[in-house]
């Protein structure tokens, strides 16, 4: 971004102030992405993995004999939190694009 | 050709690779030493970090602890592994960024002050040193469960193994024969484990095995709920312990594992930010291969169990039951003088089993039916059974008839998993030692030379004495690793997030944030499991969580010091408030 901004002074001025704002909007959009992933992550192991899991155990994983709040606590979370990583890796890579403040090699 | 034979052969093997690995990829400078100049691909991170991760007591005993528990063996699996999600969004990308060495740099200049960074010298190597210990106990136990060595002598050349690549290769060396080091010990895992699923499940997945529907349209979990209620033990399936306890436990083993320093290393080593995000995913991934056939295990090794030893005679119980009461792994105890074994809840007796010996001779005293006296006190109970938990992983290949190979093999991934953390943990120890300690405050314009040298001489001495506490261990070494993770959870890891995500937390805050958090979580452990241990039940705990779960409030009470304090103190200099800036962002602009 910094490469584009002309020399002269007051436009700098104005061209940082609106990296600025896009620094702090790129950080907001990541804040966001962290929470819903974070909320996933913690319904996956804390709700159906140990609260909810008596209460889910009445069934069993479709199709198979893993009763349900037991798989979540011992195979299901484990799953779904590989899966979140990547989604995030996933979701960054195109945000930093989006933003410009992708790592140049 | 014997166990023996093919143990020697398969780990002298696996030693040779690690040996010629760390010749290969030796350190030239401290950058490689600390953080392996920052160039490791983020898939070999991801494996070394796997195999960093996974301790001799993943490997050895962590199947047959939830073997044991039933579902709250759940609070292992997901309280080691969600810690990675956490890394991977709050820690890591923002770590890489700031991109020095190690966890105090980041401590000391985020908050401006050697005291924080003295804080967290002294929190990183007092968790070092207690994880490290239980890995040599590990190697050692190893060594002479499969080789017949003096346990003194195995922790002596594990010690050397690990001096030779820690010392001469440091991070570089280490993240190489990690990557090794995982291959061995993920085959050696998985390959008895498929083939108990094959016996027991006639599946070659054990993920799958467990809940697939036999021709009776029951699954293995089915079954193993019904003989377990049949026995009393109650349904496999159902928690035992309160909700609350099974989440502070889980929670706490999560915010450890993101605290913990050698894991949060690893992320220093990798090119970009992009792979510090991604290297957390494939860790993650790598470790989850280990950690969902682990249940698998656990069920089958338990449906073994109790469909074969309950209610037979001893003279006609299993084989392997006589082989590992011989190495004194389990004990049986006729109470009932009926010469069938009774297997009930409850123990036998308190503590580790003691066999009775000819008092001049010292030969192993037997009764009746052949099987070895012990002279521990019954307690109330019918249970006459005492199996020693860390025998599922170890016996496995024995209860499933497989070849000798494979008992080796599993020998070779058990030295393979204590190995890797050790080093792991020594590293930490070393860089804690000469970056931090000489270079950071003693002797700030040390050369990078010298620094160098005093990283190996640090690593050296940190091996001496790991080995040391192997060799002889403190009676409470088991009992202080619910330290590494409390103090983890209640210093480091709020000290960081707080860190990158609060430009306003300020060094007075987060120290006296970090101390608070410290304090609490300290002394709860130590009052519950040293000064009052007779008292360490839900009636007592605070808000019914155990020790083991109290890393979570220590973080709350960390939190709760430090947001005020910081609020009533000076903010922190523009030069901090740019670098909180500058860390958010991926790239230079």
């Amino acid at each position: 971004m910094a490469a584009n901004c002309p020399d002269q002074y007051p436009v700098a001025m104005a061209c940082e102030s609106s990296q600025e704002k896009n620094r702090r909007a790129y950080f907001r959009a990541n804040l966001t992405r962290i929470i819903i992933l974070l909320a996933i992550w913690a319904f996956a192991s804390f709700g159906c993995g140990i609260f909810l899991a008596p209460w889910l155990n009445q069934w069993m994983l479709p199709g198979t004999g893993y009763p349900l709040g037991f798989w979540f606590a011992q195979q299901g979370s484990n799953y779904i939190f590989v899966i979140l990583i990547f989604v995030y890796v996933f979701m960054m890579t195109r945000l930093d694009r989006r933003f410009g403040v992708e790592e140049k090699d | 050709m014997t166990v023996q034979a093919w143990t020697f052969l398969i780990v002298g093997l696996s030693f040779a690779l690690y040996i010629a690995i760390a010749v290969i990829s030796r350190a030239k400078s401290t950058r490689d030493f600390y953080v392996a100049s920052k160039e490791v691909h983020p898939v070999a991170n991801g494996m070394a970090t796997a195999a960093d991760w996974m301790s001799a007591a993943s490997f050895i005993g962590m199947a047959g602890l939830i073997s044991f528990l039933g579902a709250d063996g759940a609070v292992y699996l997901m309280g080691w592994t969600g810690g990675y999600v956490l890394l991977a969004l709050l820690l890591a990308p923002y770590l890489r960024k700031f991109g020095r060495f190690t966890v105090p740099d980041f401590i000391g200049d985020r908050y401006e002050a050697r005291t924080a960074r003295m804080v967290a010298v002294v929190c990183a190597i007092f968790i070092s040193f207690t994880y490290v210990a239980g890995q040599m106990r590990g190697v050692g136990i190893v060594f002479s469960r499969f080789l017949e060595v003096d346990i003194a002598w195995g922790v002596i050349i594990g010690m050397a193994l690990v001096f030779f690549y820690a010392v001469l290769g440091g991070m570089k060396g280490i993240t190489y024969t990690q990557v090794a080091q995982y291959c061995v010990l993920i085959f050696a895992f998985l390959v008895p484990a498929i083939f108990l699923s094959l016996m027991f499940a006639d599946i070659a997945i054990p993920q799958v095995g467990l809940g697939r529907l036999g021709d009776d349209g029951q699954s293995l979990l089915q079954r193993l709920d019904g003989i377990s209620t049949e026995l009393g033990f109650g349904k496999y399936t159902d928690y035992k312990w309160d909700s609350i306890n099974i989440a502070a436990i889980t929670a706490a083993l999560m915010l450890g594992t993101a605290g913990l320093p050698h894991v949060i290393i690893r992320f220093y080593t990798v090119r970009k930010v992009r792979d510090a995000r991604s290297s957390a995913g494939w860790a993650l991934l790598f470790i989850a291969i280990l950690y969902t056939t682990a249940p698998a295990i656990a069920v089958f090794s338990r449906t073994n169990l109790l469909q074969s030893v309950p209610g037979t005679a001893y003279v006609d119980a299993p084989e392997w039951l006589g082989t590992w009461e011989d190495v004194g792994l389990i004990a049986w105890q006729d109470r009932d003088n009926d010469g069938v074994i009774t297997y009930a809840p409850g123990q036998p007796f308190n503590g580790k089993p003691t066999f009775a010996k000819h008092s001049e001779t010292h030969e192993t005293l037997r009764g009746e039916h052949g099987q070895r006296l012990i002279t521990n006190e019954s307690v109330a109970g019918e249970n006459e059974l005492y199996v020693d938990r860390d025998i599922m992983v170890l016996a496995n290949p024995e209860i499933a008839g497989l070849p000798n190979w494979v008992t080796a093999l599993v020998a070779a991934g058990g030295l393979a998993a204590a190995l890797s953390t050790a080093a792991g943990l020594l590293l930490v120890i070393s860089s804690a030692v000469s970056h931090d300690l000489l270079k950071g405050a003693i002797m700030p314009g040390i050369s990078e030379k010298r620094e160098l040298l005093a990283a190996r001489i640090a690593a050296g001495g940190a091996v001496v004495i790991a080995g040391l506490i192997g060799i002889w261990p403190p009676d409470y070494v088991a009992a202080i690793v619910a330290f590494a993770f409390g103090l983890a959870a209640s210093s480091f890891f709020p000290a960081i997030v707080m860190g990158i995500f609060s430009k306003r937390m300020n060094g007075p805050g987060a120290i006296s944030g970090m101390i608070a958090g410290i304090v609490f979580t300290t002394c709860y452990i130590i009052w519950f499991k040293f000064i009052d241990p007779g008292s360490n039940n839900t009636q007592n705990w605070w808000f019914g969580i155990s020790p083991e779960g109290i890393g979570v409030v220590g973080m709350l009470v960390n939190f709760a010091v430090a947001i005020p304090i910081a609020a009533l103190t000076q903010p922190p200099s523009p030069a901090v408030q740019t670098l909180v800036q500058d860390i958010r962002i991926p790239g230079d602009s």
